[in-house]
């Protein structure tokens, strides 16, 4: 058995599978481990690149995994190992086939990574902390649930391009000041800004677009899971909101009916008589 | 318009600002709180405010733009000069990239509804009430033949901006109807719906059901169809837009509201067992579309999958196919049903949920006293 530690990236894990792929080695006779747990009966593979040519696979099969790499479990190296080596022995066609156990198991966590991708991109909440050469300056602090932040940089890159901005994680941290992104290595909570004067107008926003008179808590819960929640400085309404919405509603319930107004005198309305005539 | 930013607990998503310039209005719509008979606190926005306020929104991602719609003041062109201020400014003062929406009103100038499609990525009027006399007694100042020709021109604007870029105008209009303030059943709102999307090429319609305000009117007593309707809506319109179906499979002469029960594909399947099983490893996309329990994505994944291999039952259970739903129309390599065995009742009692649970989100302990409307003339 062929040990290999887990990587930390695609390209590393590119270049990794590259050189077993050339040793001929096939998925079952390697073992993906924690560089933290490592077996006393391994034999380390050579991770040095080889200089053989890469194998040709399919575009799609690079994006998948491009994007799988994110995935916080680690099982995603060996599923991709699995992947590549059926795709260079015969199989090319394996990712037109959903059916096949693997392929399914390595588009759910595709779709796992686009959900997190998909919410982070949602509920990072930006934090004026300054302004600089008539540049705002921004913080937000996330916490994904997998390795995205890279991932995800480039749509805040274009989104927020004229402000200077930076993302802090617990993984990784990004930063734009106009030219370009920069990473850095992942932070405490406490380093980030906390408050917003404008995060009391938005509650304000969010208490009156909210109708007490239909209340569908899963389904915002399914859409806003709960571990988001700490962040978002509108989530500490809900409790409050669902506890008076019955209240609410049977006001609005008991209230009279109100009589019909005449019409005031406006040219406006008169013309839109003529109209229906 | 794309991502939701938040969600309220009625389970819907914020996704941008949606706010009124102002809730003053000349118009008396007796579904509205806004409406010019109704006691509500009256206030408004400058177009600075306005403006200001989305892009601190904004910048913070709280929103992906601005949905701007203001009461009725003055006139139609006054309101709609206002509105199209504030989305200029966005534009051309601030250069604005976030998403905007502009309600417009069917009676404003050409001029200015070709000036709010330019700014706007979709603009809408809403058709409110699908029939022509609910909207004579519920919104005396709305018409739907008035509302029907500035839409024409709306999506005239819209394929001119399309083929001519320095025409830009937005890329589409939508429009929302109001379900279970009138008599309208589910046939007339859809019949409708095809009117809209047929005719002018509209890329939504939206269904809200009626819901109780502040301050009711005594034309309009409050009350509440069951959220279901509007869901039930809102997949009978999936049907016509994404999966080829026509406005009359959906709703017969015979059964003019939507069955709340069960969805409108599986009730359409109910009424056309004739047309059934069909053989997955044969059928065209266009057939295997309309197998209930098969959404567009499983569609596609069988006609490629069963290229390598005629497809099983557990094929689809990888694919995730709802196989409850589906296993009573399908044939597989390994499956065929028993059709005599099993009738449609029992089909339909099996995927009909109990009474109580029909108002979709058991978390919902509001007990809504229905009241009935009085008199025959809505």
């Amino acid at each position: 058995m062929h040990t290999v530690h887990f990587p930390s990236h695609f390209k590393q894990w590119r270049t990794i599978a590259r050189s077993l792929l050339s040793q001929g080695l096939p998925p079952d006779e390697v073992l993906w481990q924690d560089p933290q747990q490592t077996s006393l009966f391994a034999q380390q593979t050579d991770e040095a690149p080889c200089d053989r040519e890469a194998k040709a696979v399919p575009k799609a099969f690079l994006k998948l995994a491009q994007t799988i790499s994110c995935h916080r479990s680690n099982e995603q190296w060996s599923l991709l190992y699995s992947l590549l080596w059926r795709l260079c022995h015969g199989d090319k066609q394996l990712l037109s086939k959903p059916h096949d156990p693997q392929v399914r198991r390595a588009q759910q966590m595709a779709k796992q990574i686009g959900r997190d991708l998909h919410k982070m991109h949602a509920f990072v909440r930006f934090k004026k902390v300054g302004e600089a050469e008539q540049r705002e300056q921004f913080v937000a602090w996330f916490e994904p649930e997998h390795l995205i932040v890279r991932l995800s940089a480039p749509f805040f890159k274009n989104r927020f391009a004229s402000m200077d901005w930076s993302i802090l994680t617990p993984d990784e941290c990004v930063h734009w000041s106009g030219s370009e992104l920069h990473y850095s290595e992942g932070v405490d909570q406490s380093l980030a800004e906390k408050h917003d004067h404008l995060d009391e107008l938005w509650r304000t926003y969010y208490r009156s677009i909210f109708n007490p008179a239909r209340l569908k808590v899963r389904a915002m819960q399914s859409e806003m899971p709960q571990k988001y929640w700490k962040n978002l400085p509108e989530a500490d309404l809900i409790e409050e909101l669902i506890t008076k919405s019955k209240e609410r509603t049977q006001e609005m319930l008991n209230n009279p009916l109100s009589p019909v107004k005449p019409a005031p005198k406006n040219t406006y309305l008169e013309r839109l008589k003529e109209l229906e005539k | 318009m794309g991502i939701c930013h938040s969600y309220t607990p009625d389970g819907r998503c914020i996704s941008l600002l949606k706010i009124l310039l102002t809730n003053v209005c000349l118009y008396d719509c007796h579904y509205c709180i806004n409406r010019r008979s109704s006691n509500i606190q009256r206030a408004r926005f400058s177009p600075e405010e306005v403006v200001q306020l989305t892009l601190d929104f904004y910048k913070r991602n709280y929103i992906e733009g601005l949905f701007l719609s203001s009461g009725i003041v003055r006139s139609a062109d006054y309101t709609m000069e206002q509105v199209v201020h504030v989305a200029k400014t966005l534009r051309e003062i601030h250069h604005f990239k976030g998403y905007i929406h502009l309600k417009t009103i069917p009676e404003a100038s050409d001029e200015l509804i070709s000036q709010a499609g330019k700014y706007a990525d979709r603009i809408s009027i809403n058709i409110e009430l699908p029939k022509k006399e609910s909207l004579q007694t519920l919104a005396p100042e709305k018409n739907i033949a008035r509302t029907r020709l500035a839409m024409n021109q709306i999506k005239d604007k819209s394929s001119e901006g399309k083929s001519d870029r320095r025409l830009s105008f937005a890329t589409g209009q939508s429009t929302q109807m109001i379900v279970g303030a009138d008599q309208s059943n589910d046939g007339h709102f859809l019949k409708r719906a095809g009117d809209l999307y047929g005719n002018f090429k509209l890329r939504r319609v939206y269904y809200s059901a009626f819901s109780p305000i502040p301050d009711a009117s005594a034309i309009l007593p409050l009350q509440s169809p069951p959220l279901v309707r509007e869901h039930r809506l809102y997949q009978a319109d999936w049907l016509m837009r994404f999966y080829g179906f026509q406005v009359d499979e959906i709703t017969t002469p015979e059964n003019p509201n939507l069955d709340l029960a069960i969805d409108p594909k599986l009730s359409w399947a109910l009424r056309n067992r004739h047309l059934f099983p069909i053989d997955i490893n044969r059928s065209s996309y266009e057939e295997l579309l309309r197998v209930p329990g098969l959404g567009i994505r499983n569609a596609k994944r069988i006609t490629q999958a069963r290229r390598s291999s005629a497809l099983r039952l557990c094929d689809l259970q990888l694919m995730r196919v709802n196989l409850k739903k589906s296993l009573a129309f399908i044939i597989t390599a390994d499956h065929q049903p028993a059709r005599l065995e099993i009738d449609s009742e029992k089909i339909r009692a099996l995927h009909a949920p109990p009474a109580q649970q029909l108002e979709l989100d058991l978390t919902s302990q509001i007990q809504i006293p229905k009241i009935e409307v009085i008199g025959g003339e809505f």
